[in-house]
């Protein structure tokens, strides 16, 4: 592989895993509610924003940023808690366009709580590049990279071995019969919402360092981890991986081979070929009920 | 005799009441229309913009107005939404009857309301930067901020001095970065320069070390030039500096705020980028002409709003300047009279430089208004 090649892969792996991330959040409330949660990108945007907010305010990096999932996590809770949950009773439907209401809400919040700036955050581990065979990769794209990685066996793990995950899997797959055996389905979704803020806002700090945060980059990301989860088949967790590293290669890929202009459009027509042929996306299955 | 008297009184009725009236015209504020982005993916151009109108409305009217009447702003937030800043634009002119428009943070909501304004005969000056708002020259509008040509052509001449001859260009998706490439490339060739490779990436990219990698491998470029604004330079120096490439990075004007070295940290050193005094107001020799005017808007504005000043709120300060000096040189707000003042506008020393329009320049500015930076020691300094 020509070191040209390798520098896209290494790239695309670094975004992918953003996507990957912002997809699983998306999978988890999905899972448990059947609910698009269009404001998945604002909690990836919260988490950055508050970090770099605490850290104007002289809180030390290392208690800012659990600091900021924790907040994440309890705006993820009273979105559910006072805007969804409320309306549980109403379709589907009405509940995305609940959650698209969210998302301009927790924007338009961001921006007067904070402001309209954009902002960096300090990388983890300084920002000396690391050469690998003629491509070089930052190591705050191996921080991404890894703690993604470690979010996604532990997740696993939480499903497989725990009860409340198995409960939530349960809800997954059939809610009233589910809440036959005792399972406190509003709960789960409770918890499914908090835990797909949590995700969402350690993406938001781990990419901070690298591609900046503001009050609007919330739309964009929420889209592609959308595009991930619909690639890799929505509510199929390891789909959302497959399908977010997938993504953030062709995207790279094409911006380097192809035409770097066409970059968005290139993921864009993916899935609209995946929506076309393959409604179930590469990892969904039919009864798609796996988280 | 009683008749007469009658008359007297009834002439002296209609006199006061012609006073009356005359005087309540003249206590009627001009309407000074604005059309900004204030919030949206351009907030960094307007909301410096709508601050520094504010506060020098205030302030003019604090020193009693122009003409004797008061300046009442009207300002509308257009989000960076073309079809929105039309739609506002519209409304100044027929509802709002404002007397001229200033605004048009970007390129794409301007050039929007150019028809409208061209249509309804109202002066309109912008503060956006693409060379296509006043070339060809429009009756109606004007402009403030350099042209995104004058800047290619500055980095270009400085090239010249450091023996540059192929370089590499990487813009954005925005109105502003696709003019600012298309001028790079229409004068590349007069200042013998050539493009070698020309990448470009998204309005929200958040990557572009594959458009670098590119760029990298292109043979022999000796320098690459970034026409674009928002956080993709940012980025693009990053990425610039994490792949290790040697050669000079230019940015553009566009990214002249403090905010880009804060947001590229150390990987901004050496950049070198083409701007207006006003970003280096203290840096500037003291028998600079515009250094009384560039330090004295500096230094009200981050005494008023205590952030730092940026070239773009500058832009706001020029138009709104050139237009009440228009008006009063008019002596009135009749629409073409203000639009010829605005037209015979010379030697004004404005923080974008030293303005002189005539019938075809609606800009009024040349070259010499740039100053080329570089960022040394995370600071800004001027290359000799």
């Amino acid at each position: 592989m020509s070191s040209q090649a390798l520098q896209f892969l290494l790239t695309g792996m670094t975004v992918g895993s953003i996507y990957a991330l912002v997809g699983l959040g998306f999978n988890l409330i999905y899972n448990a509610s059947r609910v698009i949660n269009f404001a998945q990108g604002e909690f990836v945007m919260i988490g950055g924003m508050a970090t770099v907010s605490l850290i104007g305010h002289g809180v030390p990096m290392v208690a800012a940023v659990p600091l900021a999932i924790a907040g994440t996590t309890l705006v993820g809770a009273v979105l559910e808690k006072f805007a969804v949950e409320p309306a549980r009773r109403a379709s589907v439907v009405t509940l995305i366009i609940i959650t698209i209401g969210a998302s301009i809400f927790l924007r338009g919040l961001a921006q007067i709580v904070w402001d309209k700036k954009l902002h960096v955050l300090p990388a983890f581990t300084g920002d000396a590049p690391i050469t690998l065979w003629g491509a070089t990769i930052l190591p705050q794209s191996l921080w991404v990279i890894g703690v993604s990685f470690l979010l996604v066996v532990g997740l696993r793990w939480f499903f497989a071995r725990t009860l409340t995950g198995k409960a939530m899997l349960a809800t997954a797959n059939n809610r009233d019969a589910a809440q036959l055996v005792g399972i406190n389905v509003r709960r789960i979704l409770l918890l499914s919402f908090a835990l797909s803020a949590a995700l969402g806002a350690v993406g938001g700090i781990l990419v901070a360092p690298i591609t900046l945060t503001a009050y609007d980059i919330g739309t964009m990301i929420g889209l592609k981890g959308f595009a991930a989860a619909i690639l890799g088949g929505l509510g199929s967790g390891m789909g959302a991986v497959v399908g977010g590293l997938a993504l953030g290669i062709i995207e790279s890929f094409g911006a380097g081979y192809l035409s770097s202009a066409y970059k968005d459009a290139i993921a864009f027509v993916i899935i609209m070929l995946v929506l076309f042929f393959m409604p179930h996306g590469l990892l969904g299955s039919r009864g798609a009920d796996r988280v | 005799m009683h008749r007469r008297t009658f008359s007297a009184g009834l002439t002296a009725i209609v006199a006061a009441t012609l006073i009356a009236v005359g005087s309540a015209r003249a206590q009627e504020p001009i309407k000074v229309g604005a059309f900004l982005s204030v919030t949206g993916p351009a907030a960094f151009l307007g909301d410096p913009e709508q601050k520094t109108l504010e506060m020098y409305v205030e302030d003019i009217n604090k020193g009693g107005g122009v003409l004797g009447r008061k300046l009442q702003l009207i300002s509308y937030d257009d989000a960076g939404d073309a079809e929105k800043a039309r739609t506002f634009a519209k409304r100044l002119i027929e509802q709002d009857k404002v007397d001229f428009i200033l605004g048009g943070s970007t390129t794409g909501t301007t050039m929007a309301v150019v028809p409208l304004v061209e249509g309804a005969g109202v002066p309109f000056i912008s503060m956006a930067g693409a060379v296509v708002i006043v070339e060809p020259a429009k009756k109606w509008v004007f402009k403030t901020p350099h042209t995104d040509r004058m800047a290619c052509e500055r980095i270009f001449e400085d090239m010249k001095g450091r023996k540059i001859s192929k370089i590499g260009l990487i813009s954005g998706a925005g109105g502003f970065d696709k003019s600012m490439r298309q001028e790079c490339l229409n004068v590349a060739k007069k200042h013998g320069i050539d493009i070698v490779a020309d990448e470009s990436y998204g309005a929200q990219d958040t990557d572009m070390t594959a458009q670098l990698t590119k760029i990298r491998n292109a043979a022999g470029i000796q320098a690459v030039v970034n026409p674009g604004f928002g956080q993709g330079p940012a980025i693009v120096t990053k990425n610039f500096r994490q792949l290790g490439l040697q050669v000079p990075l230019y940015q553009s004007h566009g990214v002249a705020s403090k905010q880009f070295i804060e947001l590229a940290g150390p990987a901004a050193e050496g950049v070198r980028l083409p701007a207006a005094a006003l970003l280096v107001a203290d840096l500037l020799p003291d028998n600079d002409k515009q250094k009384p005017v560039v330090v004295g808007y500096k230094k009200a504005y981050e005494a008023r709003f205590k952030s730092e000043v940026s070239t773009f709120g500058g832009h706001a300060y020029d138009a709104l300047m050139i237009a009440v000096a228009a008006v009063k040189k008019a002596g009135s707000v009749d629409k073409a009279k203000v639009r010829d003042a605005i037209e015979a506008t010379k030697g004004y020393v404005g923080t974008g430089g030293i303005v002189n329009m005539s019938a075809t320049d609606h800009m009024g500015l040349d070259v010499s208004a740039f100053k080329m930076l570089e960022v040394k020691g995370g600071t800004w300094s001027i290359v000799k």
